[in-house]
C-alpha cells in the first residue's frame, strides 16, 4: 500500500520563497540586460552610419550601464540551480534529462558567445573595423538573448510538459523529442512575451535617464536624441506586445485554464465571458470560489475575456468551480473532475510501484535464468497502465480540492498591475513623442521602478498562476520538495536576502553615480 | 601568428586601462566566492547523492515520493 508523503509544510513555505526571491532578485538584473543590449545595437548603428562622434559617445554610454547591469546579474541564475540540488532534489532528479540540454546549451552559448563579444565591445574601440564592432555589440545582445531562451524552455517545459516521456526504471521524464520541448508553443509565447517586455523596461529606463538629464539641462542633445529613440522603440515593443500578450493567454487557456480562472477570478465560466477591470477581491484572504459566482463589484468588458482565451467573442471560457467539477470542452471532449483526476493519479503511483516491484524481481528472475512470462504480462499490463495515467501522476498526492486553486488575489491583481502598467507605458511613450513637457520627464523618471514592478508582476502571474504544480499536473510542490528541515532553508532564505540586497545596493549605487557622470560629450 | 598578437593586445590592453571595470570585476569575483566557495559547499550540498549510494538514485527517489506503509 502507498501512503502519501507526508512532510513538514513549513519546509515547502520556505523552499518556494527562497526560490521565488532568488527569482525576483535574478529578474532585476535580467530585463534591463536584454533592453539595453538593443538600444546600444540601435546608437551604435547610427554611429556606423554617421560616423559621427557624437553617435559613438551615445553607444558607449549607454554600453557602460549594459556593463554594470551585466556584471551585476552574472552568476545570479545559478544560485537558482544549486536550489533545485538541495531545496528541490526530487523535482530535480525527475526533470534532470529535460533540463540538462536546454541548460547547457544555454552555458555554452552564454559563455562563448556573450563573453567573446563583449570584451570585443568593450575593449575594441579602435582597435578593430567600426563593422566588427558594430557586429560584436549586436551579437552581445544576440547572446544574451538567446540564453534567455533556453531558460524560458526549461520554465516552459514545467508549464506545459511536452517532448518527454516518463522511465519508471530511471525514475526520470526522459526527453522524446528536443524540438518538442525547445518550440513548445509556450516555450515560443513565454520566451516573444518575455523579451518584448525585456525591452519595454529596457526602453523605459532610457527614457527615464534621459529626462533626468533635461531635468537638470545637462547633455540635453544626448538626452533629447536617446529620449526619442527609446520611446520609439518602447513603443514599438509594447505593439508587438499586447499581440504577444494575446497569444499568451490563448495558450494559456488550452493548456493552463486554472491558472487563466485564477488571474481572471472566474468563478464560474461559461460562453460570453467578461474580461474583469477590477473587482473588490481581499488581496490577503483567498475568495470562496466555491459558493461565489463571481467577485464583488465587478467592472468587466463584455466578451473580452472569451475573445482573450478562445479567439472568439462567444467562446467558453471554464471557471475555478468547472474545472474541480469537469466540463465539455467546445470540441465535445470531456475534460475530468478533480475525482477522477486524483482516481487516475493514484492507480498510476500505484502502478509505478508495481512495476518497480515486478522489474526488480525480473531481474532477480533473469539472472537465474528462470522464465517469468507471468510476471512479463502483468509487467507489460502495469506498464499501460502507468502510461495512460501518467499526465495525472501529480494528482495521486491532492487530498482536497482548495489544494489545486492557486492563490487568486496573488494572480488576479499582479495580472492587472503588468496590463496596467504596459498600458500607463504607451501612454508616456506617446506622449513624449507627441509633446514632452517637464511633468512628463518627472513622470518617466518615476516610472523606472514601476517598470521593474510591473516585470516582476509578470513573473508572479505565470509562476503563481501554475500553483500548485512544479510539473503541470505531474508534481505538485509538496512531493517535488527534498525533505528537509525548515530551518535549514530559512537561514539560506536570509542569506540570499542579505547578499542579493547587497548586489542591488552596489548596483543601484555604481549605476546613479555612473549616471550623474554622464556620457562624455 | 598576428591575429593572436591581436587578441592578446585587445585583452590585455582592455584589462590594463580598465577603470569601472575594475570594480565590476572585484564585485564579479567577489560574488562568484561568496556563490561557489561559501554557498555551494556549506549551504547547498546535493540532498540525493547525501542520502543515497551511487546508482541507487531512482530507488531513492522513488521512495522519497512514496513511502511503504
Amino acid at each position: 500500500m502507498i501512503h502519501l508523503l507526508n512532510i513538514d509544510l513549513a519546509a515547502v513555505d520556505w523552499a518556494r520563497a527562497q526560490f521565488a526571491l532568488t527569482a525576483i532578485y535574478h529578474w532585476l538584473f535580467v530585463p534591463l540586460t536584454l533592453g539595453l543590449a538593443v538600444v546600444m545595437g540601435i546608437m551604435e548603428t547610427q554611429y556606423y552610419r554617421t560616423g559621427q562622434e557624437f553617435w559613438k559617445q551615445t553607444a558607449k554610454f549607454w554600453q557602460r550601464l549594459f556593463g554594470i547591469n551585466f556584471a551585476m546579474g552574472i552568476a545570479t541564475g545559478l544560485i537558482l540551480e544549486f536550489e533545485f540540488g538541495t531545496n528541490w532534489s526530487n523535482y530535480s532528479y525527475l526533470v534532470g534529462d529535460i533540463f540538462g540540454a536546454p541548460l547547457a546549451v544555454e552555458g555554452i552559448v552564454a559563455f562563448f558567445m556573450e563573453s567573446t563579444f563583449v570584451a570585443v565591445m568593450f575593449f575594441g574601440w579602435n582597435k578593430v573595423s567600426k563593422g566588427f564592432h558594430l557586429a560584436s555589440t549586436w551579437l552581445t545582445g544576440l547572446g544574451a538573448t538567446i540564453s534567455a531562451w533556453w531558460i524560458l524552455v526549461a520554465n516552459s517545459w514545467m508549464q506545459h510538459p511536452v517532448g518527454q516521456a516518463f522511465n519508471p526504471e530511471t525514475m526520470r521524464n526522459e526527453m522524446t523529442s528536443f524540438a518538442e520541448v525547445a518550440l513548445s508553443p509556450v516555450a515560443v509565447d513565454k520566451f516573444v512575451h518575455t523579451v518584448l517586455s525585456a525591452w519595454v523596461l529596457g526602453a523605459v529606463f532610457v527614457v527615464g535617464v534621459s529626462s533626468w538629464y533635461l531635468l537638470k539641462q545637462r547633455h540635453l542633445e544626448f538626452a533629447r536624441k536617446s529620449l526619442r529613440i527609446g520611446a520609439v522603440f518602447g513603443l514599438i515593443s509594447s505593439a508587438i506586445i499586447m499581440l504577444s500578450g494575446h497569444h499568451s493567454a490563448y495558450t494559456v487557456a488550452q493548456t493552463q485554464p486554472m491558472k487563466l480562472a485564477a488571474m481572471e477570478a472566474l468563478y464560474k465560466g461559461g460562453t460570453d465571458q467578461s474580461l474583469t477591470l477590477i473587482a473588490g477581491i481581499n488581496p490577503f484572504a483567498q475568495p470562496d470560489y466555491e459558493t461565489q459566482d463571481e467577485a464583488p463589484l465587478k467592472l468587466a468588458v463584455p466578451y473580452a475575456l472569451s475573445f482573450l482565451a478562445t479567439n472568439d467573442m462567444n467562446g467558453y471560457v471554464p471557471g475555478i468551480r468547472d474545472i474541480l467539477d469537469g466540463y465539455t470542452k467546445p470540441d465535445g471532449t470531456q475534460e475530468p473532475s478533480l475525482e477522477e483526476k486524483i482516481e487516475r493519479g493514484r492507480a498510476a503511483i500505484a502502478a509505478l510501484a508495481e512495476y518497480r516491484k515486478l522489474s526488480e524481481k525480473g531481474k532477480v528472475n533473469s539472472e537465474k535464468f528462470t522464465a517469468a512470462m507471468s510476471d512479463t504480462a502483468t509487467l507489460n499490463s502495469t506498464l499501460s497502465t502507468l502510461n495512460s495515467d501518467i499526465s495525472y501522476f501529480g494528482y495521486g498526492f491532492v487530498q482536497d480540492r482548495a489544494q489545486v486553486v492557486p492563490y487568486i488575489p496573488v494572480c488576479f491583481y499582479a495580472f492587472r498591475v503588468m496590463v496596467g502598467g504596459g498600458c500607463l507605458f504607451i501612454l508616456l511613450f506617446l506622449i513624449i513623442l507627441w509633446k514632452p513637457k517637464a511633468w512628463v520627464y518627472w513622470v518617466s523618471i518615476a516610472c523606472i521602478p514601476i517598470s521593474y514592478i510591473v516585470s516582476e508582476a509578470g513573473w508572479l502571474v505565470a509562476e503563481f498562476g501554475r500553483q500548485p504544480w512544479t510539473i503541470q499536473d505531474m508534481l505538485p510542490t509538496w512531493v517535488g520538495v527534498s525533505q528537509l528541515g525548515s530551518s535549514a532553508v530559512m537561514i539560506t532564505f536570509f542569506l540570499f536576502l542579505i547578499l542579493f540586497t547587497t548586489l542591488l545596493a552596489v548596483e543601484i549605487s555604481i549605476m546613479c553615480k555612473s549616471i550623474k557622470k554622464g556620457p562624455e560629450l | 601568428m598576428k591575429w593572436l598578437r591581436n587578441i592578446w593586445h585587445l585583452y590585455y590592453d582592455g584589462f590594463c586601462s580598465m577603470t569601472l571595470g575594475r570594480t565590476l570585476w572585484a564585485v564579479i569575483f567577489i560574488k562568484l566566492f561568496i556563490i561557489f566557495v561559501i554557498l555551494k559547499i556549506f549551504f547547498f550540498p546535493n540532498y540525493i547523492k547525501e542520502h543515497t549510494e551511487e546508482g541507487k538514485e531512482a530507488e531513492f527517489v522513488f521512495r522519497e515520493l512514496t513511502i511503504d506503509n
